[in-house]
């Protein structure tokens, strides 16, 4: 067994022992990124020579007698629009090729300052839009369960590194999906926390009212460590709550018997793959085996989900990424006639073409004589998707749905296909609208091999029940976990 | 035909908070270029606002000042647009909800009091500001100290229908918002900024005739002054039949006349939506209530307390009151002192006028108020005359120094010893027979000179009422 391919709190075990230092875990895992990035792209940044720094620091400290916390000298990866000081922050944009923040994105500081060992900087699509990682300035992330399939995305990278062995665990964002659906395709676990929870300072803002950072791992009980650790209020991020959390870990134990789970039908249509609809089938027999009701249920508005969150999503991020401007960062056109020419083809030239249409989207949404019938209609019936959700879990402890109608897709395949592609949303997009909580677990594997997830879905701030059902099923699921064969 | 004129006016001011609207960088006028910012207010990703609590506080003040309705509720916006002085591309502003609305102030026209309404007042955030290449060199650099200063804008309702009514509402307000403490309102420094919206209509009409957007007055005069010049080419324009042009206009003060800046018809589309990155403004009734308790006595109440309690004339009282700092100078002046209407006239007169000669602020005056009333006091007493007065007055003006030190000093101590006006006198029967004599023929004239002989000889420091007195003794014998 190689030391990559243990869990977080597996090679926690082996530094408290002192079986292992931090820098020993950093070879391994450079070694495995030597022999396996060229195959899967998982990183734009590999920071090796700072980690090893980090590292060096961590194993001092242990020697010294330093308290050893559950992330300490644990090599780990990054989102690369997840500010981070000094190293390059691209958004996988051209835009932002050389864009180096001179601070640290809350949710990272938060796990650097508990001795985290951060190692790169993750392949994503252009500033989040997209759900297979081709939409990078950089690279396209291959899937490492089969190399001819996406990793989804937004947060491609990140879910291939951890699934890869490149990197314990990583850092994402998820505005519509953007951990979950990754984690689906690359059969890691992937929390997209409530609204609120986790600072979103320093995570470059694409859908401000619908995005979290969230964090994708090897397994439930990873998680919840991780979660500890970024939960709690931020003075610096207006948006995110002042609740007092239960620690995550402790909860994690406990029974689910009596656990209500609705199974909302909308959400097992026409689309959703056999496959993926026969998992979850299995998965739910071993809820029940647990001791959880199961019950068919219904969310009436999840349809009007997608409109909704592309009307409010990019409006948002026309707004948003205006400050791509070329002027006091990123890339700015050099010949230029005047002001408006050198806006024009500084965002012309440093934005991709998928980034443009939304931007464009977006704008149009947000005009005068397009905002009563667009955004405002939007955000109205974001409320009754709210309602609904609020109105579920008043009966029910969680939602099953699934991370995606199907696994990963082939590179070049669906993204031509780009309504398709929306479809696939609507797994996923109906929780971000709403701002609750949802995990996504793996529940088996397709005829091809390649993993397929489920979500459990959340109250708002029930991130707690969400943990202890996973992990619960995680310790009896009925199928053998296979690793990826790279 | 004759027509009435229309004025609104719309202000911005910069509050006096000691760190900016939506990050801690300090709020400071004059620092050198870009130091006072940070990733917050240079719109840099990831970065994310957060409301200064002050900055609200300060908003209520003037709202509840102006006699606005509070909203408990309220929220802020997004105005989109591109400049590169606007670092995230857009304004962080309050659009359908203001933090305060429906408010009012009185000004005097006429002497009678007349109602401006307020529309609105809300919160938003100031740009940074270019600094273009002097001449041939062709590049702007951009300064980015003010971007994210907290502003107010407050729309007053469409109710002046004078330029008069315009300059007064403004320093109104201005001196309001003065003793509320919350701006520094210097308009040479930007801190308060007004456009004016003019249009004219005939007179009795009901609908309001097309309106040009003034901008760029820097002075209550220039308000005045743009508004008297857009009323006449307003009117001469109309009179020809022809229509006004809805246009935004520079005022230019140097040329004396407004030049267009842009047509109006062209709105822009700022794509005004909520600002997600924040949370609504949700305010406590209780916390109101407290800021309205605490507010500070204001200039309409002061006024009507001097007249009450001094006994000056209500114009006194109003020049005094507008600026904050006049009142206080005046009062701390004129407390327990029996003649509080001396005090008033030198306040207004040689205070004011040596202000502006200097061209200085009340504020940093060296000496303190209670200075003043020693001056007068010493006036009273009889040790000094009127211009002796203002000779130590102009010297304690410079020094700072106390009027009496002053009078030694200046060797201005009134002469009163009647064995030196004696001297004094004898000295000029004396040297002047020829005046001597007309007079005892019957010329009265000839005492008035002989007083003045006699106040030249003591270079004016001789009590001129003894010198007076005795002369005549003198003739009579």
């Amino acid at each position: 067994m190689n030391l990559y391919d243990l869990t977080l709190h597996e090679v926690h075990e082996k530094i408290l022992e002192k079986e292992i230092s931090a820098k020993d875990l950093l070879d391994s895992v450079f070694d495995r990124i030597d022999k396996v990035e060229d195959k899967v792209n998982s990183f734009i940044t590999i920071t090796k020579e700072k980690a090893h720094e980090a590292a060096n620091k961590i194993d001092k400290k242990i020697a010294q007698g330093e308290t050893i916390g559950s992330l300490m000298g644990i090599p780990m990866a990054v989102k690369d629009n997840i500010c981070t000081k000094d190293v390059k922050t691209t958004c996988g944009s051209k835009m932002l090729e050389n864009f180096i923040p001179p601070y640290n994105a809350e949710a990272y500081e938060r796990l650097e300052n508990a001795g985290a060992i951060m190692i790169g900087k993750t392949n994503m699509d252009e500033l989040g839009m997209g759900s297979s990682t081709e939409n990078s300035y950089y690279k396209v992330t291959r899937n490492p369960w089969n190399l001819d399939m996406v990793s989804g995305g937004s947060s491609g990278g990140s879910a291939a590194a951890v699934a890869a062995g490149e990197a314990f665990y990583a850092l994402g964002t998820d505005t519509g999906g953007s951990i979950r659906q990754p984690a689906s395709f690359c059969g890691i676990v992937g929390m997209k926390p409530s609204y609120g929870a986790v600072s979103r300072y320093g995570a470059v803002a694409y859908a401000s009212s619908l995005e979290q950072v969230g964090v994708l791992t090897k397994d439930v009980y990873d998680c919840a460590i991780i979660l500890n650790y970024l939960y709690g209020h931020d003075p610096k991020d207006s948006t995110s709550l002042n609740i007092v959390h239960d620690n995550f870990i402790e909860g994690l134990k406990k029974d689910i018997k009596g656990l209500k789970i609705g199974i909302p039908k909308e959400y097992y249509g026409t689309g959703i793959d056999d496959e993926v609809k026969n998992s979850i089938k299995t998965a739910l027999k071993a809820f029940e085996s647990l001791g959880a009701h199961i019950e068919e249920t219904g969310l009436a508005y999840s349809e009007y989900s997608l409109p909704v969150y592309y009307i409010i999503a990019l409006s948002e991020a026309s707004s948003n990424f205006a400050r791509l401007d070329g002027i006091r960062y990123g890339y700015n056109a050099n010949d230029y006639k005047d002001l408006d020419d050198m806006y024009t083809k500084s965002r012309s030239q440093g934005l991709g073409e998928e980034v443009k249409n939304r931007i464009l989207l977006g704008t149009h949404s947000l005009i005068d004589k397009n905002y009563k019938t667009h955004y405002d209609k939007a955000i109205r019936v974001r409320r009754l998707i709210k309602e609904d959700f609020d109105k579920s879990f008043q009966k029910y402890d969680l939602l099953v749905i699934p991370a995606y109608p199907t696994a990963a897709f082939e590179i070049g395949g669906k993204i031509k296909d780009e309504a398709a592609m929306y479809m696939g949303d609507l797994c996923t997009v109906p929780v971000n609208v709403a701002g609750v909580p949802a995990m996504t677990v793996p529940c088996g594997y397709n005829s091809k091999g390649l993993p397929i997830g489920m979500q459990l879905v959340g109250k708002h701030m029930g991130e707690a029940t969400i943990l202890r059902a996973a992990y619960a099923y995680e310790n009896n699921a009925s199928y053998t976990k296979l690793k990826p064969k790279l | 035909m004759r027509y009435e004129t229309v004025i609104g006016l719309e202000v911005h001011v910069e509050l006096s908070t000691k760190s900016k609207a939506f990050c801690s960088c300090k709020n400071e006028f004059g620092s050198e270029v870009n130091t006072n910012c940070c990733p917050v207010c240079l719109g840099y990703p990831g970065a994310l606002p957060v409301l200064n609590k002050k900055v609200v506080e300060y908003a209520v003040k003037a709202g509840l000042a102006l006699n606005c309705d509070i909203s408990l509720y309220s929220k802020t916006d997004r105005k989109n647009y591109f400049y590169p002085d606007l670092p995230k591309a857009y304004q962080i502003s309050q659009d359908d909800m203001p933090i305060c609305k429906n408010g009012f102030i009185e000004i005097e026209v006429d002497e009678e009091i007349k109602k401006i309404g307020i529309t609105r007042i809300h919160i938003e955030e100031d740009a940074g500001k270019l600094l273009h290449g002097a001449g041939d060199e062709d590049y702007s650099l951009v300064d980015f100290n003010r971007a994210g200063v907290p502003l107010i804008e407050i729309v007053s309702e469409p109710d002046i229908r004078s330029p008069e009514e315009a300059r007064l509402y403004l320093e109104k307000l201005k001196s309001i918002l003065e003793y509320l403490e919350i701006s520094d309102c210097k308009m040479q420094e930007g801190s308060l900024r007004c456009d004016a919206n003019i249009s004219l209509r005939p007179i009795d009409e009901e609908k309001f005739g097309v309106k040009s957007e003034i901008k760029n007055m820097n002075s209550m005069k220039s308000l005045e002054r743009a508004l008297e010049f857009e009323v006449k080419r307003q009117t001469e324009i109309l009179l020809q039949g022809e229509e006004v042009a809805p246009e935004t206009r520079r005022w230019d003060d140097a040329k004396s006349i407004t030049i267009a800046m842009r047509a109006k018809d062209k709105t822009y589309d700022y794509r005004n939506f909520p600002e997600a990155d924040l949370v609504p403004i949700v305010l406590e009734p209780e916390w109101i209530k407290e800021i309205k308790t605490n507010l500070p006595e204001l200039p309409d109440f002061k006024r009507n307390r001097f007249v009450k309690q001094y006994g000056i004339p209500k114009y006194d009282a109003s020049v005094l009151t507008l600026s904050k700092d006049l009142s206080v100078f005046f009062e701390r002046c004129a407390k327990d002192y029996k003649n509080p209407k001396a005090v008033s006239n030198w306040v207004m007169g040689e205070v004011l006028r040596i202000l502006k000669e200097r061209e200085q602020e009340i504020s940093n005056i060296k000496f303190p108020p209670e200075y003043l009333r020693e001056l007068i006091d010493l006036i009273d007493e009889g040790l000094l005359n009127s211009s002796a007065a203002k000779l130590v007055f102009e010297e304690m003006f410079d020094t700072g120094k106390e009027p009496k030190t002053l009078l030694d000093k200046l060797g201005l101590k009134q002469i009163s010893d009647e064995d030196a006006i004696g001297e004094l006198v004898n000295e000029v029967l004396a040297n002047n027979q020829e005046s001597v004599e007309a007079y005892k023929n019957g010329k009265s004239n000839a005492l008035k000179y002989l007083v003045g002989q006699a106040m030249k000889i003591s270079k004016g420091k001789a009590n001129p009422k003894m010198i007076n007195s005795m002369l005549l003794e003198r003739l009579e014998d």
